[in-house]
């Protein structure tokens, strides 16, 4: 019997932040590897995970290739932890599967709603980048299906796998991928909480101490003496003999609360905004220092809140995310971090977290201090953010692709040199025809 | 206690994959049933990783009735539960000139899941237990111009289910009959379907769950679906046939 063909449906997409807002895509669902085969180098794609990317990497006018279908777990090695899956994989499913037999991602993002092919496209990094590295790391090979519709299985120190994992999925589509977990004898996380009072005292902390995880919250509105005061949380994996009798050793995902509707305007507006971070840097203060927390709360807490991008309202929110170098970290973070306070817009969330040093021809971490802020979209926001771009260029920063939805090419251009070899090998392997996504068109990748 | 294997004849089809998760999540050990059972390897691999249940595939085809016979028959141990998830839509405007094209779709949607749930009734009878699902279409309550092959045929497995139903009542077996509506999937890919009245195959996944829980006879995925098809049903047929729906 022959195979009916793959047909595009066409469904309301946009990236989570809601920049630029849901429209009308074409949108194919293969259900695996053949399938695809029939889709590939016929007119342009991209693949799409599970719509996590803040802004327009996962979206493509002529065709968005929806790649749940491709979603299996093949095997897992319990013995040197290594799972084989497809791409289209959930996290928090992997999660779910393999927790219980002690097994834990050894690179988590900040929400498990993500794909591992949208992991792998971003080369995702978690709070332990300062000593593990990003999601490159953990990968033992990758399955790509090029413009030709072959499938190559790579591994680090091949160029295409070198090329792909940070390539935001325009080297080709990410079928399956070997990585490595990490044993864990439980599911609970040791967190111990500082309250640090300026930017200062945030980026000693953060230096200061090697915990495995590590992270700061900032009170994005404080300013003057105050400025860049937060929260740093630290946490490392608890042992088993860390657990109270009783205590569920692996407990499971709950589901939280869902967002039903838009929010209006004034839901993160600034008055309510700074009422908020007051309340969380006095809790912050109060916290007993050192608490279990589970791996959900701890790792995913907005995960907590289904559909929490709706807090936004309908023109949605931006997410600014760059990495300063060491040297010029302290400067340039107070000069964003005043930016921001001075803009009226608060950011709703500021995030300040070390990374390790860089790896791969074009992924986004380096060594220093990497700066993420929730912006609501609003009339001087699109100003505020050309600002923000400017400063961290100034300070040799650069920026984070998978939370853009708004860079323009000549910014990145001059924030990443890597930006035009990446152009010139996708010039070169003719993959400029077949894998584009609006982001790559924005920034002529 | 160790829970009811559950078989799923059609284990390729999108619902029937979506059956096969769900209860495997719930601990069921699973038989998926189809053509080139090798193909389903993938998807073997996933259901044990996720859910920790034993998974074997067999290989069916549901259109060689001397081979369902002997496949059911050879079933050792019988399933506790067996979920008929074959279906071929077709193209209507092909089968009213294409006599094999036709057949295809009336065997692949009736012949086929009958003669299977047919051998399955005799072995749950004669145990004196089982459930029987049957995965129908609300195509078959009345038949229309843009559909009527595959819906007379859905309506001779919705008849036939119902048959075996009132026949195995006395006897310990179940027997459900789902009407699942439009659904998302390859069978209906690139169509524009109405959001709500399109069912996710999560969703029957989820109905055919609660109706064995339930002990239900009949039921449809989404309830709208049941006013619709009584609306439907009682259009008088001289007005019926001058319809577009």
């Amino acid at each position: 019997m022959t195979v009916p063909p793959l047909r595009d449906a066409r469904a309301r997409l946009s990236g989570w932040g809601g920049v630029p807002q849901a429209a009308e895509y074409p949108v194919a669902a293969p259900r695996d590897a053949e399938d695809l085969r029939r889709l590939v180098g016929r007119g342009d794609m991209i693949a799409r995970g599970n719509g996590r990317s803040y802004g327009d990497p996962a979206l493509n006018r002529h065709r968005t290739v929806q790649m749940s279908g491709l979603g299996r777990m093949l095997a897992f090695d319990a013995g040197n932890g290594v799972i084989e899956a497809e791409a289209g994989v959930m996290l928090g499913d992997l999660i779910a599967a393999l927790l219980p037999r002690g097994w834990f991602p050894a690179v988590t993002p900040g929400t498990r709603f993500v794909t591992l092919g949208g992991m792998i496209a971003a080369d995702v990094h978690g709070k332990n980048h300062h000593r593990d590295g990003g999601m490159r790391e953990t990968l033992r090979w990758i399955d790509v299906m090029g413009a030709q519709g072959t499938v190559r299985r790579t591994s680090p120190g091949e160029a295409l796998f070198e090329w792909t994992v940070g390539g935001m999925g325009l080297t080709g589509v990410i079928l399956r991928a070997g990585l490595r977990l990490r044993p864990v004898e439980t599911g609970w996380m040791r967190q111990t909480t500082v309250a640090a009072p300026d930017l200062h005292a945030v980026i000693a902390a953060l230096e200061t101490d090697d915990a495995p995880y590590s992270v700061a919250w900032i009170d994005s509105l404080a300013a003057g003496a105050d400025l860049g005061r937060g929260l740093v949380h630290l946490g490392a994996h608890a042992r088993l003999r860390d657990l109270a009798p009783g205590m569920d050793r692996f407990p499971r995902a709950r589901t939280g609360l869902s967002v039903p509707v838009m929010a209006p305007s004034w839901v993160l507006g600034r008055p309510l905004v700074r009422a908020f971070n007051r309340q969380i840097y006095r809790r912050g203060l109060a916290a007993p220092v050192s608490a279990l927390r589970d791996w959900e709360s701890y790792f995913y807490p907005l995960d907590r809140i289904g559909q929490w991008n709706r807090l936004y309202g309908r023109r949605g929110f931006v997410q600014f995310q760059c990495v300063l170098p060491e040297a010029a970290a302290v400067k340039g973070l107070t000069a964003l971090l005043g930016a921001s306070a001075a803009g009226g817009h608060p950011s709703s969330l500021a995030v300040l977290k070390k990374l390790g040093p860089e790896a791969g021809p074009f992924s986004f971490p380096m060594a220093g201090w990497t700066l993420a802020l929730d912006l609501a979209m609003r009339d001087g926001t699109p100003a505020l953010m050309d600002r923000l771009d400017a400063i961290a260029i100034d300070h040799g920063g650069r920026f984070y692709l998978a939370k853009d939805a708004r860079l323009r090419a000549g910014t990145l251009t001059r924030s990443d040199p890597r930006a035009e070899a990446f152009r010139a090998m996708r010039q070169d392997q003719g993959l400029r025809a077949a894998f584009r996504s609006l982001q790559s068109e924005r920034l002529e990748l | 206690m160790s829970k009811a294997a559950v078989l799923v004849l059609g284990g390729r089809s999108d619902i029937g994959l979506a059956i096969a998760h769900r209860f495997a999540a719930a601990g069921h050990p699973i038989l998926l049933a189809a053509r080139r059972p090798e193909r389903l390897a993938d998807d073997a691999a996933d259901l044990r990783l996720r859910h920790a249940v034993a998974v074997s595939l067999m290989d069916w085809d549901a259109l060689d009735p001397v081979a369902t016979e002997a496949m059911i028959a050879a079933l050792d141990p019988l399933p506790g539960i067996a979920v008929c998830a074959v279906g071929l839509l077709g193209d209507q405007a092909q089968a009213e000139h294409d006599g094999a094209a036709a057949a295809l779709v009336i065997r692949t949607n009736f012949e086929g899941p009958a003669l299977a749930m047919g051998w399955l009734a005799n072995r749950f009878e004669a145990r004196g237990s089982g459930v029987l699902v049957g995965i129908s279409s609300v195509a078959g309550e009345r038949g229309r111009a843009d559909n009527y092959v595959y819906g007379a045929a859905k309506a001779g497995f919705t008849a036939f289910l119902s048959g075996l139903r009132n026949r195995l009542a006395r006897r310990g077996v179940q027997v459900v009959t789902v009407l699942p509506g439009f659904v998302q999937t390859r069978m209906v890919e690139g169509r524009a379907l109405p959001p709500r009245l399109t069912a996710t195959p999560q969703e029957v996944a989820a109905a055919v769950d609660r109706a064995v829980a339930r002990g239900r006879d009949v039921v449809y995925v989404r309830p709208v679906w049941r006013v619709i098809m009584l609306v439907i049903r009682l259009i008088p047929e001289r007005l019926f046939k001058r319809m577009r729906l």
